[in-house]
């Protein structure tokens, strides 16, 4: 702690976003301190690096109108920290924590920093408490789970966001009488996907907080929005027991935010230009979900990701992909088909899935008849490559069968617009489309039957 | 030991912090800060030093105290670790979560080892008997094993004091005539390889259990299998199955950078689990190392010596021990970050250009040996590699491609095709089946190699009928190319693939062995079936 305040005019230069500070005596990293410019400027930023008397800055906000000399640096002493009460649910905040819904800010009960502490590996309970989605795709192929990570891999043009309003209007914790409430992130969002998500968000009955960062934001809060969000995640389910979803997007936006931002920092660029530590820098937001030891709540996380060129081995999806617990990847092909939602089960995954089906959670016969639908979709996909070539005629009767099994999959299981789906109904579809084409195996129906 | 001394902190740039310190040895371990966060010194200057700070180092400041401890970063090496989780720079995290809640704060925990636990002692020497380093004193009792205490390599002299019965790690075991004093524990620097007395060509399986791991590509004991694998190909799970099963006497598990869910998956399973050799709980032969993606990135880097270490230990008390790392590239990640903040001139895609020599002496750690007090001991490893992309030219696949001696590559295509484990068996390779031949002639079957060749030369058939026979069909293919590929397609479904959540996980040689005989049987059975059909035909 610093018994003084301290105030600098000694700014030497200004680059961007970047702020250069020389004599000063004390400092953190991390730090947040507060500039006063000229016509009432006022922002914020943090400390970046500290060479001797030399000092650093991450400037948030616009720079426009900032000079060199009329420059007042104010050194808090303190790092970027979240306000936190039970009074933020339901209200609205940009990129630098302030109301967007024109009420007062709520007294905060305590401050917990931004960037939040890593959980600690035994501390946390492994997930096992299914979410229904009523989406049979999901629920039925690649369960979401409580406490999951599991993003949404969209390309441009697919209705990734008509998907993640579906799954708001209808998730719902399988008998479950706790609280629960969505944090909504948005990162870069054009008004016209803000105001579609809004108005989702403003149908569904559970409670909600969001956090917004407009297309035409300052970059460098895209970065501390998720942050600002998680935290207040973390209060709310493991403070006060809530069973809390995070949904943020466009990942791909934060991306690029942390590039522009690294560039400027005059960093090494990695692949693409993505920075090197961009695999440390999303695991320290998508880490972040999970359920702790003696504490009820929990934060399941749905971020959308917005795959460039439609290529999944592209820096984005594939780090994000080796971190989250699985990926549900959008299909353009399925989507010009007139599929709603146009998920293709093959390449999507949750790797939690065992963990939250079965006797007791969904059925007992869920794992075999997912692994039946699976089996038989796949070679069905794999034999309408074969059909290019020589022709339906041209295949035996077995492979026709598949073939139109794939087809009828698509258009009946997947396929399913605005309509919701209970697991038990989901199931049922699958048992029904087996039957009708006498894929189902004995040791199934007498499951079922009995 | 050197005396401690004090200077402070002059710059801070991310985690890498200079101080005008002076009289500093290059990788020793330093205090930074008022909160005692743990670094080493990577750089020394003519008036300072550049320092590596293992912890999150927001609210580091300026001027802020800076000590040197004149030892190296070190792992401590003592009864007690086996069934615990420690994070990369060693720290119990059970003890964490007593201290800092279900969230880890930067904070210094003082020991590795709870000093204060009993343990019952046996000595093996008397008083006067003349001992050096690494030879064994006695042994205490732990779970399963009886633990050897041996002395530390650089001491020796004739025995004045020894203990037996009730002891602690904090009282000395013996003392030696020179007025050294032996405890139970000792510690060693984590960067430097244990002494031993000869190295041993590999010898020996390291039975995984996994059918086509020790069939096709084995892994001896002593050597390296890299598992390269874009992300969902099952690299962790694979490596998790193979840590419940292979039969060695202890595993050491470095999760290095991945997901918190799956380790404390990990820990729950090896918690209820119970070892078939032994009848005590899998965690009783397992030592963790965590360092989570979350956490700290050069602690991440200091992890995987910190697991080495402890396997160079388990080896030199006479064990077996298997090392595996999940995964390499994360490792290699954090090293690239922290070279990148020490401004040093990148090598390829970014990473510095001693990423292969620093990847090599770490494999070159795995080997035989003769122990100092002359027992066999052996330390294998397998190491997962996550390339982006799923692309195998990225810099740490091909580093560790020229340093082990075996390749499992995962295909994405058997992956999403739920073919698991998905090691494609045309590209992998075993560079130990050579030397592994014997073994399994000798204690399995005589007829392990015939039938391990008649396998992949099935295998190869069906690749180079596959494309044909998607333009024909089936039925448009010879007869004995449908034999081929009606065999091969058994041989993927029953013996190549094989389920890592029934009892089907673990599958002992003889069975592997009974599986593929069957197998291969009905193959040659049809052979000479098609053969003898078409000697009628002719005649």
């Amino acid at each position: 702690m610093r018994l003084s305040e301290h105030k600098y005019r000694t700014t030497s230069r200004i680059a961007g976003q970047l702020l250069y500070v020389e004599n000063v005596h004390a400092a953190r990293i991390g730090e947040v301190v507060k500039v006063l410019g000229p016509h009432n400027i006022a922002l914020e930023g943090e400390i970046l690096e500290i060479v001797k008397d030399n000092i650093l800055i991450q400037l948030f906000g616009e720079t426009r109108g900032l000079n060199t000399e009329n420059l007042e640096i104010i050194f808090t002493d303190t790092i970027r920290q979240v306000p936190l009460a039970r009074d933020i649910i339901g209200r609205r905040f940009n990129g630098s924590f302030e109301p967007l819904d024109g009420l007062p800010m709520f007294y905060a009960s305590e401050w917990r920093p931004a960037r939040g502490y890593p959980i600690n590996p035994v501390a946390r309970l492994g997930p096992e408490e299914f979410i229904e989605t009523g989406i049979s795709a999901i629920d039925g192929l690649n369960t979401l789970v409580k406490g999951q990570k599991l993003p949404i891999f969209s390309c441009a043009g697919l209705p990734a966001k008509e998907l993640v309003a579906h799954i708001l209007q209808n998730a719902r914790l399988r008998e479950s009488s706790k609280r629960f409430a969505v944090i909504f992130v948005a990162l870069g969002l054009t008004f016209n996907e803000y105001s579609f998500y809004l108005e989702a968000l403003q149908n569904i009955e559970s409670e909600f907080v969001a956090i917004i960062n407009m297309a035409d934001d300052p970059v460098m809060e895209r970065l501390m929005a998720p942050r600002f969000a998680l935290t207040v995640a973390e209060y709310m389910a493991f403070d006060e027991d809530m069973d809390i979803l995070v949904l943020v997007t466009d990942m791909t936006n934060y991306c690029d935010a942390l590039r522009e931002i690294s560039n400027a920092r005059k960093e090494l660029p990695g692949r693409r230009g993505y920075p090197g530590y961009m695999y440390s820098d999303l695991a320290s937001l998508y880490e972040r979900a999970g359920r702790i030891r003696d504490s009820k709540g929990s934060i399941t996380m749905i971020p959308v990701i917005t795959m460039p060129e439609d290529d999944i081995t592209h820096p984005i999806p594939d780090l994000t992909g080796y971190i989250t617990e699985g990926q549900i990847v959008l299909s353009r092909e399925l989507h010009q088909q007139g599929v709603f939602p146009p998920i293709d089960v093959l390449p999507s995954l949750s790797r939690l899935m065992q963990k939250g089906i079965g006797p007791g959670k969904t059925r007992d016969d869920h794992r075999d008849l997912a692994n039946q639908l699976y089996k038989n979709y796949a070679k069905g996909r794999e034999l309408k490559k074969l059909e290019a070539i020589v022709g339906r005629d041209g295949m035996s009767e077995a492979d026709q069968l598949l073939l139109d099994f794939a087809d009828l999959f698509e258009n009946e299981f997947v396929h399913q617009e605005k309509q919701t789906r209970s697991i038990y109904k989901t199931l049922d579809k699958g048992l029904e489309i087996l039957e009708r084409f006498d894929l189902l195996q004995h040791n199934l129906q007498k499951k079922t039957e009995a | 030991m050197k005396k401690k001394t004090l200077g402070k902190i002059i710059s801070i740039s991310g985690a890498t912090v200079r101080t005008d310190l002076t009289g500093l040895t290059l990788f020793e371990r330093v205090s930074v800060g008022e909160h005692n966060l743990t670094g080493e010194v990577v750089r020394l200057d003519k008036d300072g030093a550049v320092l590596q700070v293992y912890e999150d180092p927001s609210g580091l400041g300026l001027n802020e105290p800076v000590q040197g401890h004149g030892v190296s970063l070190a792992t401590t090496l003592g009864p007690g670790l086996l069934s615990v989780m420690f994070d990369g720079l060693q720290r119990p995290l059970d003890a964490l979560v007593e201290k800092t809640g279900p969230f880890i704060h930067p904070i210094h925990l003082s020991s590795t080892l709870d000093l204060t636990k009993q343990w019952s002692f046996t000595p093996f020497v008397n008083r006067g008997d003349t001992v050096a380093g690494g030879v064994k004193i006695g042994y205490v009792d732990e779970g399963p094993f009886q633990h050897p205490i041996i002395i530390p390599a650089d001491k020796n002299g004739r025995v004045k004091n020894i203990a037996q019965g009730t002891i602690t790690l904090d009282e000395p075991l013996c003392e030696l005539d020179d007025g050294s004093k032996i405890f139970g524990y000792q510690s060693w620097p984590m960067r430097v390889p244990r002494p031993y007395r000869k190295k041993i060509s590999p010898q020996g399986p390291v039975v995984t259990g996994q059918r086509i791991i020790d069939f096709l590509f084995p892994l001896a004991r002593g050597g390296t299998s890299i598992i390269p694998g874009g992300f969902g190909t099952g690299k962790t799970i694979l490596e998790q199955t193979i840590a419940k099963h292979a039969d060695v006497d202890i595993v050491i598990y470095a999760g290095c950078g991945e997901r918190g869910n799956e380790m404390s998956e990990l820990i729950e399973e090896f918690l209820h689990l119970v070892d078939p050799r032994t009848n005590c709980p899998l965690m009783d032969r397992t030592v963790l190392v965590v360092n989570t993606s979350n956490m700290p990135v050069a602690a991440r880097e200091a992890s995987i010596y910190t697991a080495v270490t402890l396997g160079e230990y388990y080896r030199d008390l006479g064990f077996h021990v298997l090392l595996l790392a999940d995964s390499i590239s994360r490792w290699a990640e954090a090293l690239r970050e922290i070279s990148s903040s020490l401004e040093e001139m990148p090598g390829e895609e970014g990473y510095p250009t001693y990423l292969a020599s620093r990847l090599s002496s770490f494999v070159e750690r795995a080997g035989v040996v003769e122990t100092l007090s002359g027992d066999i001991g052996s330390l294998s490893m397998i190491l997962s590699v996550s390339p982006p992309g799923g692309d195998f030219t990225e810099p740490v696949t091909q580093a560790l491609l020229r340093t082990s001696g075996a390749f499992l590559m995962l295909d994405m295509t058997l992956a999403n095709s739920r073919h698991f484990p998905a090691i494609n068996w045309m590209q992998s390779y075993s560079l130990y089946q050579n030397i592994l031949a014997d073994y399994f002639k000798k204690n399995i079957s005589n007829d392990w190699e015939v039938l391990r060749k008649l396998c992949r030369e099935i295998m190869h058939k069906e690749e180079s009928l596959k494309e044909i026979m998607e333009i024909v069909g089936i039925e448009g293919l010879q007869e004995q190319d449908r034999l081929v590929m009606t065999v091969a397609e058994k041989i993927r479904f029953d013996f190549l693939a094989q389920n890592a959540y029934t009892a089907d996980a673990f599958c002992e040689p003889q069975k592997t062995m009974d599986i593929i005989r069957n197998i291969t049987d009905q193959y040659l059975r049809g052979q000479d079936y098609t053969a003898g059909k078409s000697e009628n035909e002719t005649l």
